[in-house]
């Protein structure tokens, strides 16, 4: 097949974009115009994914659909492929960019064409990031969704979002300048950056520790983990709901995939080394954020602390190094991916509401309110891990995975279970069950059909990966095995050579 | 006589300058007539320039060179000094320095601009570099009733014929120990035991690390950009850069090039004194010219960073790195110049307040512009960039790499600030809507090459590595 469809799914976004920014008419047609523009091009990206996974090779480890053009000449090729992880990203991706859309379209009410213009260039960076198979590529594309993301902050963002907006951009931007130097570092040691040459080239011992922590700097602030997190909170506070979504669903699985493509691929006997470090930092995450988000006020807040505690079990997952524990980290991450999104959404809904995002200004929602009751209790359990739902699958396979390598491990991080299940329920039991805080609750309507569409969507998703997780598990399976293997190999050649 | 073939832009430029002399005099009220012959007579000489043979060809006594890299530097000049003149005509015509000496003394500074390019031998060099700093010299002080302007000219004036006089003083230095002014004779007796020519050396890099505005010899820049008419701040920001990187790069690879050990730290040092000078200065300024000044220290440090390796892949990245700031600062002056409502013109930032409400347009590229001069990528920035550390890092200089990136993220969040004030504030009063279609275009110009160079940057960088050919 010779047509160019992992181009063609990067770039439709960002001309979906060019479009709705020449476009000139009166302000009404505009917004209207702008509107489908981008509806028609997210929908047209999610489906053309799915074509991309229906065609899609699970019976090999190789990197599929590879395109390469000349770039940098002598330098750098523009490189890209998908392999059975990547393409999981892709439709989380296009799968979350259209419920957005449809979000922004029914809350933003300023900025509407900007908005939209914001969001399909942030979804072609992330997608660039999932499908780039060279690290110049790879770099320019994780770095360059600060902008829009900077962007959709500091305008649409709450009262603080300034100062979220300058934090986000400049703790992200000063990880990835490291990255940037172990970038050009390994071009100048190995001669190029094209990752699946890479694959097969073993970089000398000597340097890989340092580089592993360039690597790590960046994804470890992107990610993030504790002690690197405080970002987190302030941007998914202030960041308007569609924000919070691509924030909490796409960007902090960029450092995960990540993680697991260079971090294990490219450095296996730092990624050793360091793997105590790794759970150390993880299990202070899971643990210590878990006991933030209790005591929170603030339902953003919350949900943005739980998501630094479930990146937690992500990394533990990844650098076990067992197949079940891969295989449940990227689970854990889809199935975050979903929820979280849900979630924000779910506080997005009272928010457009009240304009409140006090736990303490809600209470007895139930009464007035009982789809979205419902709803946002099916993402509550999902959250908290119930089986039944993706949450679980998720983090019970990361545990298994990580008993077998570290019993101490996996007995703190599954305290985090129970924790998960303390400040969600709790978070649940204040805002729907209980009193009415104000007499302004009476007057909030239930959802409207447009929410009603896209929770049933991630209800479905949510609950479809929950009981036959299959299909992830049929995609991602050789990809993993081979990532294993591969780590295996090199780092008992690693051992030899130390040994000699 | 068949040298003079290879100095026909220099002498079609004297004439032209000497013509439009005339023309202005005798001609009552001619400023647009000479302002206009002079863009044209910039791009007739860049005809004449790229005419000129491709092949190194060294007359007078060896003592003027036409080679690649002269001729890309040339182009260079002319036609960002055509874009200034193109850029800042609104400028002029309402801040009352609408004069015919204008125009003229542009072209006669370029001239010595491009002398100094072309220059083989010291006192070449020397004589071009004196009649650009003349031209220069006037043209800060040009809009005479005005306090800032007459500061800012004796300010550049003073300090820089001390810096001149130190150039001239270690010319003298090379030439008393190495026994010529022409550069390959110097360089063939030039060695590390000559000390009394490597204190030459350092004269010489002093007087042109005041020219780039490098710190610590940076200390006129603020105030002359800031006092300056801004259509003068703009040809400061931009033309005489490349003459003076131009003259760097042939001073450190042609006499200087067996020291390369003595010269080496000096060029590390100015390098990351500037970077982080240009990154901490500029947060607390308001003035957007004072900030710019700021601004074009800290690029001059990445440039020179690029120098620092002494390898060609090193010089090639710094031609780069100057190339794309000088589209960068032509759009960032671009901004500003639209900065004006009912004939006067703003300079301070938070005059630009709500911008992206008022003229959503000007207010995209002015973002595109920030962000590529924060070196965020795709865009353009970032490469100039990528290609001084990918220099820098292979021959593992890594202190200065991590030096260069750690200011690389203080910077932006200068320029941040800008972004936010256009942003995220409240709108103010609008900024009119610039009718002046020559402004115009060199915005809108600078504006797409910045956004659309990810799409094959192998075009500058081909480019570049050709010329660097011998």
């Amino acid at each position: 097949m010779n047509f160019p469809i992992l181009s063609a799914i990067i770039f439709i976004p960002l001309i979906g974009a060019l479009f709705i920014l020449v476009t000139k008419e009166e302000q009404k047609a505009v917004v209207k115009n702008s509107k489908y523009v981008a509806i028609f091009s997210s929908l047209t990206n999610f489906f053309l994914s799915i074509f991309l996974w229906y065609s899609f090779d699970t019976s090999t480890s190789e990197f599929q659909f590879v395109e390469e053009k000349n770039w940098m000449e002598g330098f750098i090729n523009f490189q890209l492929g998908i392999d059975g992880i990547s393409i999981l990203f892709i439709l989380l991706t296009t799968f979350i960019t259209p419920i957005c859309i449809f979000s922004g379209i029914n809350s933003i009410r300023f900025k509407l064409k900007e908005f939209l213009i914001a969001i399909l260039v942030m979804e072609t960076f992330m997608l660039g990031v999932f499908c780039s198979l060279d690290l110049v590529i790879f770099y320019l594309f994780f770095e360059g969704g600060l902008i829009p993301m900077f962007l959709i902050i500091g305008i649409w963002g709450g009262p603080k979002r300034v100062y979220s907006a300058f934090k986000f951009f400049l703790f992200t931007l000063l990880g990835s300048v490291l990255m940037l130097i172990a970038i050009i570092s390994i071009y100048w040691i190995t001669g190029t950056t094209d990752v699946i040459k890479l694959l097969d080239i073993r970089i000398p011992q000597e340097y890989q520790y340092l580089l592993w922590l360039a690597f790590f700097s960046s994804f470890a602030v992107k990610l993030p983990m504790w002690p690197f997190h405080t970002w987190l909170p302030d941007a998914h506070v202030e960041a308007p709901t569609a924000g919070s979504v691509i924030l909490a669903a796409i960007l902090l699985k960029m450092a995960g995939y990540g993680f697991m493509r260079f971090s294990l691929g490219l450095f296996p006997v730092a990624s050793d080394y360091f793997t105590p470090l790794i759970f150390t930092l993880s299990i202070i995450a899971i643990i210590y954020t878990s006991l933030v988000a209790l005591m929170q006020d603030d339902m953003k807040k919350l949900i943005a602390y739980s998501s630094v505690a479930h990146m937690g079990f992500v990394t533990i997952g990844i650098f076990s190094l067992t197949k079940q524990g891969l295989e449940g980290s990227i689970i854990q991450m889809m199935s975050h991916g979903l929820i979280s999104a849900a979630l924000f959404l779910c506080v997005g809904v009272v928010y457009d509401r009240l304009h409140s995002r006090m736990i303490s200004s809600y209470g007895g929602l139930v009464n007035i309110m009982p789809k979205y009751a419902f709803v946002f209790m099916i993402f509550v359990l999902a959250a908290l891990g119930l089986p039944g739902t993706s949450g679980f699958v998720g983090e019970f396979l990361i545990l298994v995975g990580t008993f077998q390598i570290n019993i101490f491990v996996a007995v703190l991080a599954s305290l985090g279970v129970i924790l998960a299940a303390a400040y969600m329920l709790w978070l649940y039991k204040r805002v729907i069950f209980g009193k009415m805080a104000s007499s302004e609750i009476k007057e909030m309507a239930d959802l409207n059909k447009t929410e009603i569409y896209i929770f049933a969507s991630l209800v479905f998703l949510t609950l479809f990966f929950g009981i036959y997780p299959e299909p992830l598990f049929n995609t991602i399976d050789i990809s993993v095995s081979n990532l294993i293997d591969n780590y295996q190999t090199d780092l008992n050649f690693y051992l030899v050579q130390t040994n000699n | 006589m068949q040298t003079i073939v290879y100095i026909l832009p220099e002498i079609f430029l004297s004439l032209a300058i000497m013509f439009l002399l005339m023309l202005g005099v005798f001609i009552k009220k001619s400023f647009k007539l000479v302002y206009l012959l002079t863009i044209l007579s910039l791009i007739f000489a860049i005809a004449l320039v790229l005419n000129q043979p491709n092949e190194i060809v060294k007359v007078f006594n060896e003592s003027y060179i036409i080679d690649r890299l002269s001729i890309f530097m040339k182009v260079l000049t002319l036609l960002f000094c055509f874009f200034v003149l193109l850029s800042s005509k609104d400028y002029i015509k309402n801040n009352n320095i609408d004069k015919i000496e204008y125009p003229i003394i542009i072209l006669a500074s370029t001239l010595g601009m491009i002398l100094m390019i072309s220059s083989y031998d010291l006192i070449i060099f020397y004589l071009g570099l004196e009649l650009q700093s003349l031209g220069l010299y006037i043209l800060a002080s040009f809009k005479r009733d005005d306090e800032r302007s007459t500061e800012a000219g004796l300010k550049y004036f003073v300090l820089s014929a001390l810096a001149s006089g130190l150039l001239l003083y270690g010319c003298s230095l090379i030439y008393g120990f190495t026994g010529s002014t022409n550069f390959e004779i110097i360089s063939a007796n030039l060695d590390e035991a000559n000390t009394g020519a490597v204190f030459g050396i350092v004269f010489i890099i002093v007087g042109l690390a005041f020219k780039v505005s490098a710190v610590p010899f940076h200390m006129w820049t603020p105030d002359v950009y800031e006092g300056s008419p801004t259509s003068v701040t703009s040809f400061f920001a931009l033309v005489p850069k490349i003459a003076a990187i131009s003259v760097f790069i042939r001073f450190m690879y042609v006499p200087f090039v067996n020291v390369i050990s003595q010269w080496q730290t000096i060029i590390i040092f100015l390098s990351i004194a500037s970077m982080i000078l240009g990154a901490v200065a500029a947060i607390g300024q308001s003035n957007i010219k004072r900030l710019m000044a700021y601004s074009s220290i800290g690029h001059m440090g990445y440039a020179l960073a690029g120098l620092a390796p002494g390898t060609n892949a090193g010089i090639q990245s710094t031609i780069i790195y100057l190339t794309i700031y000088l589209v960068m600062n032509l759009g960032a002056f671009g901004c500003i110049f639209m900065m004006k409502r009912e004939n006067i013109f703003y300079e301070n930032i938070n005059d630009l307040s709500g911008l992206s409400k008022n003229q959503p347009m000007l207010a995209l590229s002015f973002l595109i512009i920030l962000f590529s001069l924060a070196g965020i990528p795709p865009l353009a920035g970032f490469f100039a960039k990528f290609h001084v550390f990918m220099a820098v890092i292979e021959v593992k200089m890594y202190a200065l790499a991590i030096i260069g990136l750690v200011t690389t993220v203080i910077s932006a969040f200068y320029y941040l600030r800008i972004i936010k004030v256009i942003y995220f504030d409240k709108p103010k009063k609008p900024f009119e809507e610039s009718y002046d279609w020559g402004l115009k275009i060199s915005l809108i110009l600078s504006s797409i090459l910045i956004l659309t160079y990810f799409i094959y940057p192998s075009i500058l960088v081909d480019t570049i590595s050709s010329i660097l050919i011998y």
